[in-house]
């Protein structure tokens, strides 16, 4: 099927294969070359483009990484790369001030870097902040500034934009993106596009569970494209982002269902959630860039399977369950039993997740997760651990569900730690009896991210943590240390 | 002031190697490297490779013309691998075919017999097996045989230093297009354009002078792309020679890790003496260095080591030996420091161990014996200018040193679980090739009758800024706005034998041959405009703001007339002028001399907080005075400070280069290799200047790019202040100080009781 995007100012009509790296449709075919190639895994944000999705008549932008990225997916999207947001013979307001301050020095990352920023001036949530930019550009790697000349150009932008900032009407416009396209400081194909895309055909046929079998389903692509991707431009794929009923989350009959290609980011910024993981958002900042948490899938976390997910271990806290479709037929399979072996599990290849639903938490849950890295941000855990937990008023606990990723084979659910915990005071003596029995229970190995003994320790001390939020009176690190 | 290449990267129009539209017909080639560390080579089938659709050629080593030899300092690598493979990713062949993922594919298609044979990655079983790249080396001062016995205290220990990844953004990468007459015109991302010409005209049996190359810019070098942007360029070149067509090849990120070497790891045993007091009597050191499977530049990289074996001291008896390991790793190269960010960690262990041995702080034995005016270095040089202390006391009176670490401690009182932990790490760094002779350079200038200007130079612009100082230098010379001045690519036709863009010396260097070049041009045209003026006095004619000045008072003449009238005259418009550092000079035999133009000093002081619940750490603030000479172009200045600290900070705490016992490197990635992002760079920055007259750089300025790179070294004792504050302990110096070692140092103790519980249940 050919696929047609609007690609910075120009109608893209193309039917070179659906599973095509965005990237290199962009460099290769339409030598749009300033976008580049860095990492090809998402992880240095040199290949950075925004993409621009319509929704409820407007055009919602995200910055994600061109190297992840389908070509079959861009149908009906807005893709912007560096080259559309410079202005005709001149420079956008994060470009002047990234000139300005020297916030370039090789320029080989900078084109990704410029995307990131410049998506932050036009869509930036809430008073423009250094710390909003820095946001924006967490999954943008520079080698050669240190970052403190970009943080500079930022907050000159932030100085203009700002509250009492000669262009603070503009951030404040009712249309930001209309509004830097009207001072001449965007370009002007901005303008119009929400009925420009919705003048594409966005009638398809079929859907992504009728039990056809492909090659590759591709959700948000963040890790198949690492593992995979010299092999999924010449084979058959489902993208399954053009089939949108599996997005969102909503609450019902005590349960959150949680369609399974929902992102990250959607998942930490949804209110629902935020009411029950208030803290959410922070860890988010521990589990990858908002690049990759602009692609990144729960479900696809999930089946990836690696005993080292961020997700898959918070969801498994979480007491969740799958739903599994291939065509008419549907199961349900708690997370708790999913798990089979390294990177085995119980679903079969034909069946894809629809959704991820979990009980409504009793009311005082504490929901608790820990991430060790080696760098704080968009960094693969040495371990993880996620738990839910519950004490009655008179410190006794009624509810405990551990996890620890990293530490075994599959995502692990500590359940002889967390029965243990069930019925008891939480106390420093019986946080110390917990750890015996949770060291019993994992068997981590050594690996790239961190020594056997290492794994060891940090589950110790994440359950330390954990017990440690749920009641801090009654446990003393010290004494632990 | 700016970094003038920065208004084309942020719109994205800075073209790189493969962003300019390829020559009809080019072809892609990829590398086939060995999947083992060490081994004979018996057999070697690419039939399924060549029976691939779209492949063009396997070449190996037979099918080398000239000679099947890269090595730049010793010969002993050849650009393809022929009977034994000495480490894994090795080059054996290069695929050639019509697309870059054809060519990869097909490497996964070729098959080895290999003949395994032992494999060493350990420095120090290198060093008892004696395999060495070249014979081990040591500097000496005072007696240190007899010094021992004057000292109070004597200290030993041991350090591990790891190796880093250069990480630029853009990977190594070449297109070279074949013309008339076997010329070959190579596109190259190296540091060394002169490097490529040489080792393409050896491999291919052809004079110099049919070999062109030219480099627009580098997406990043830091060493990486100075020698060894080499082998990938000479390897399309010889592709596009053999095909007769124009070859490009772009390393994938995972093969160019695989492939190619990085920082020098070491091991080292050090030894210090010193006086109740502090003062120290002597210093003995032994560096083992991890020199990789070939030589590479690594005997040039140990010499650094020693040279900066004492740092900022000054330490009348001492012996630095270092010894240059061959292991079945890839071959170690240049990273910004070259060796020295190693020799100077070793000192800066011993003293920290002496520090915790006598119950000191670390900071006053370092300033007690920083170096003053007048001392030697081991290698027979003394301090001149020299502004160790100077940079020392800036920094401790202006950021308030002693309030710091008076709110540190308060902190660490009131605290359990973070502690804060500082440290200064001084820095003394020599400026010049420790190769003599390569400290030259040459400049072109021509001037166009509008009054544009066109420089070249030997300097190739990898980000640090060379091009916009040449900009500022020439224009400042000639008396003209920058605006007027271009610079041209780096190119071998314009400018022959330039040594690469390496030791911080780029712009001094290349600043003063153009220096040169200008005064040329100016002299032609200083006396035209006498003569216009009907003046003879021709000293005291002067252009400033792009006029002619007399004696101080402006005259009608203004510079774009004054080169249309050089025109029109018949006055040359072009100068190409040579430059080389006087005064310096190295006697290998004695390990003596004046190797270095001059010293770039600096202090910094860096906090540290430690989570000590989960070992993780954020460095708070770095806090610099540094030794910059007269600044030519702050923007860029700065920016090096910042760049040079956030590699050094990286170096020491997050890069992590792991290796299995089978010589693989398993951090392979960036998913696996990561290095600081800007959530890890503190917000809390300073950067002071200390900005008196350099003796040899342009205008008084001096080399700014490698010596921050130390000050990150600093990073692993802040840390470790902070886990002493924690438990009290004797850690070891083991750098990275990562996460996973932190936590092991202050909590690994509890594991114990559990290890019992393991044997109880089994």
């Amino acid at each position: 099927m050919t696929v047609q995007f609007w690609l910075n100012d120009q109608l893209v009509e193309t039917d070179e294969p659906h599973g095509l790296l965005l990237l290199d449709f962009l460099r290769k075919r339409k030598r749009l070359v300033g976008t580049k190639e860095g990492c090809k895994e998402g992880d240095c944000g040199a290949c950075s483009v925004m993409l621009g999705e319509l929704k409820d008549g407007q055009v919602h932008y995200r910055p994600v990484t061109s190297c992840l990225v389908p070509l079959g997916e861009m149908h009906g999207r807005h893709v912007v790369t560096v080259e559309g947001v410079t202005p005709k013979g001149g420079l956008n307001p994060v470009q002047e001030a990234m000139v300005e301050r020297g916030g370039s020095q090789c320029g080989f990352c900078t084109p990704g870097f410029i995307v990131s920023m410049s998506w932050y001036l036009m869509c930036g949530k809430g008073e423009p902040t250094l710390d909003g930019f820095k946001r924006a550009i967490s999954g943008n790697l520079c080698r050669c500034t240190g970052y403190n000349s970009i943080k500079r150009a930022s907050e000159d932008v932030v100085a203009q934009y700002g509250p009492g900032g000669q262009h603070a009407n503009i951030w404040n416009a009712s249309d930001r993106v209309v509004a830097l396209a009207d001072a001449g400081f965007i370009p002007s194909h901005f303008k119009g596009m929400a009925q420009k895309l919705a003048d594409i055909d966005h009638s398809h046929a079929g859907s992504a569970d009728d039990g056809n079998v492909v090659d590759f389903f591709i959700g948000g692509g963040t890790d198949l494209y690492v593992q995979r991707g010299e092999h999924i431009p010449d084979s058959t794929v489902a993208i399954l982002n053009r089939y949108p009923e599996m997005r969102g989350i909503r609450v019902q009959d005590g349960w959150y269902h949680v369609g399974s290609l929902t992102t990250f980011e959607q998942f930490a910024q949804h209110p629902e959630i935020r009411k029950v993981i208030p803290k959410v958002d922070e860890w988010l900042w521990l589990i990858a860039s908002l690049h990759l948490r602009n692609r990144a899938t729960i479900a696809g976390n999930i089946v990836n399977a690696s005993p080292i997910g961020d997700m898959s271990n918070l969801m498994l806290a979480l007491d969740s369950e799958l739903v599994l479709r291939a065509g008419d037929d549907e199961r349900i399979v708690p997370m708790k039993s999913f798990y089979k072996g390294y990177k085995q599990f119980d679903k079969k290849p034909h069946e894809i997740v629809t959704e991820i639903r979990f009980p409504v938490p009793k009311s005082g849950t504490v929901v608790h997760f820990e991430k060790v890295s080696k760098r704080k941000a968009l960094d693969i855990a040495s371990v993880n651990s996620a738990a839910k937990m519950r004490i009655s008023d008179a410190g006794v606990v009624e509810e405990m569900s551990l996890t620890a990723g990293g530490v075994a084979a599959t995502p692990l659910w500590l359940k002889d730690t967390s029965a243990f915990l069930v019925g008891k005071a939480i106390n420093t003596d019986t946080v110390r009896d917990a750890l015996e029995v949770a060291m019993n229970e994992i068997s981590p190995i050594s690996d790239v991210r961190g020594s056997a003994e290492y794994k060891r320790l940090l589950t110790r001390q994440f359950i330390i943590s954990h017990c440690m939020k749920l009641s801090p009176s009654t446990v003393d690190f010290q004494e632990l240390a | 002031m700016k970094h003038y290449d920065a208004q084309f990267h942020v719109r994205g129009e800075s073209e790189y190697i493969d962003d300019v539209p390829p020559p009809a017909g080019m072809l892609h080639a990829a590398v086939y490297g060995s999947p083992v560390a060490h081994g004979n080579i018996k057999g070697f089938d690419a039939s399924k490779a060549l029976a691939m659709e779209g492949v063009h050629a396997v070449i190996t080593a037979k099918d080398i013309p000239g000679e099947n030899q890269i090595g730049p300092i010793i010969q002993d690598e050849g650009l393809l691998a022929e009977t034994t493979v000495h480490f894994i990713g090795h080059p054996v062949a290069v695929v050639v075919a019509e697309t870059a993922e054809i060519a990869r594919a097909a490497t996964h298609e070729i098959t080895m017999d290999i003949e395994a044979l032992e494999v060493i990655v350990d420095p120090r079983e290198a060093f008892k097996r004696g395999h060495f790249i070249d014979a081990p080396r040591e500097f000496n001062i005072g007696d240190i045989g007899t010094a021992w016995a004057d000292c109070d205290i004597i200290v030993e220990g041991e350090c591990d230093i790891a190796g880093q990844e250069h990480l630029y953004l853009e990977t190594q990468r070449a297109r070279v297009v074949p013309g008339e007459g076997h010329k070959i015109q190579v596109y190259s991302s190296t540091q060394s354009p002169y490097a490529v010409q040489r080792m393409t005209a050896k491999v291919l049996g052809l004079p110099a002078h049919l070999i062109e190359v030219d480099v627009k810019r580098l997406g990043g070098g830091f060493g990486g792309k100075e020698d060894q942007a080499t082998p990938w360029a000479v390897m399309a070149a010889l592709a596009a020679h053999l095909l007769d067509k124009p070859v490009e090849l772009v390393l994938h990120r995972l093969d160019d890790i695989k492939m190619t070497g990085k920082r020098h790891p070491y091991a080292a045993d050090f030894k210090l003496g010193l006086k109740d007091d502090g003062t120290i009597v002597a210093f003995e050191s032994k560096l083992y260095q991890n020199s990789g499977a070939t030589a590479d530049l690594s005997t040039a990289v140990l010499e650094r080591s020693l040279f900066h074996g004492c740092n900022s001291y000054f330490i009348p008896n001492a012996r630095i030996f270092a010894a240059p390991c061959r292991t079945n790793l890839h071959p170690h190269t240049a990273f910004r420091g070259f060796g020295g960010p190693q020799g100077m960690f070793v000192i800066e262990a011993a003293i920290a161990k002496a520090a915790e041995t006598i119950g000191v702080p670390r900071e006053e034995i370092q300033f007690k014996n920083l170096l003053r005016e007048g001392d030697s270095f081991p290698y027979g040089q003394k301090t001149e200018g020299c502004h160790s202390r100077r940079c020392w006391e800036e920094a401790v009176d202006e950021f308030d040193y002693a309030g710091m670490r008076a709110a540190v401690d308060e902190f660490n009182a009131n605290n359990s679980r973070d502690k804060k932990g500082l440290a200064i790490m001084p820095i003394c760094f020599g400026i010049a090739f420790t190769k003599t002779f390569m400290n030259q350079a040459s400049a072109l200038i021509h001037c166009y009758p509008d009054g544009s200007v066109v420089l070249s130079t030997g300097g190739v612009e990898m980000g640090q800024g060379v091009n916009s100082k040449l900009i500022n230098i020439c224009a400042k010379e000639f008396g003209i706005s920058d605006s007027r001045v271009r610079v041209e690519t780096t190119n071998t036709t314009r400018i022959a034998n330039m040594s690469p863009s390496a030791a911080s010396a780029t712009t001094d260097l290349n600043g003063n041959a153009t220096i040169l070049a200008v005064k040329q041009i100016w002299e032609r045209l200083r006396d035209l405009a006498a003569t216009k003026l009907g003046i003879t006095d021709v000293g005291d004619i002067t252009l400033e703001n792009e006029v002619v000045y007399f004696r101080g008072e402006a005259t009608e003449i203004t510079w774009p007339e004054l080169t249309q009238l050089a025109y029109f005259s018949r006055v040359g418009l072009s100068a190409h002028a040579f430059y080389a550092t006087p005064n310096i000079w190295f006697d290998a035999a004695k390990e003596s001399g004046r190797p270095f133009a001059y010293h770039v000093y600096g202090a910094a002081i860096v906090q540290a907080n430690v989570d000590c619940l989960r070992g993780v750490y954020d460095i708070e603030s770095v806090r610099i005075v540094h030794d910059l000479g007269r600044p030519i172009n702050e923007v860029v200045d700065i920016g090096q400070v910042e760049g040079g600290l956030a590699q050094g900070l990286g170096w020491m705490t997050l890069e992590e280069l792991a290796y299995g016992d089978d010589g693989r490197i398993l951090s392979h990635a960036l998913s696996t290799y990561k290095a600081p992002d800007v959530f890890y760079m503190p917000d809390d920055l300073q950067v002071r200047w200390v900005t008196d007259d350099s003796p040899t750089g342009p205008y008084g300025s001096k080399a700014v790019g490698e010596p921050p790179l130390m000050y990150g070294i600093g990073a692993f004792f802040a840390i470790r202040d902070a886990m002493r504050a924690f438990r009290d302990d004797d850690y070891e110096f083991s750098a990275p100080l990562t996460p996973e070692k932190v936590l092991l140092g202050i909590q690994g103790h509890t594991l114990s009781d559990y290890r019992k519980g393991e044997i109880a249940a089994e």
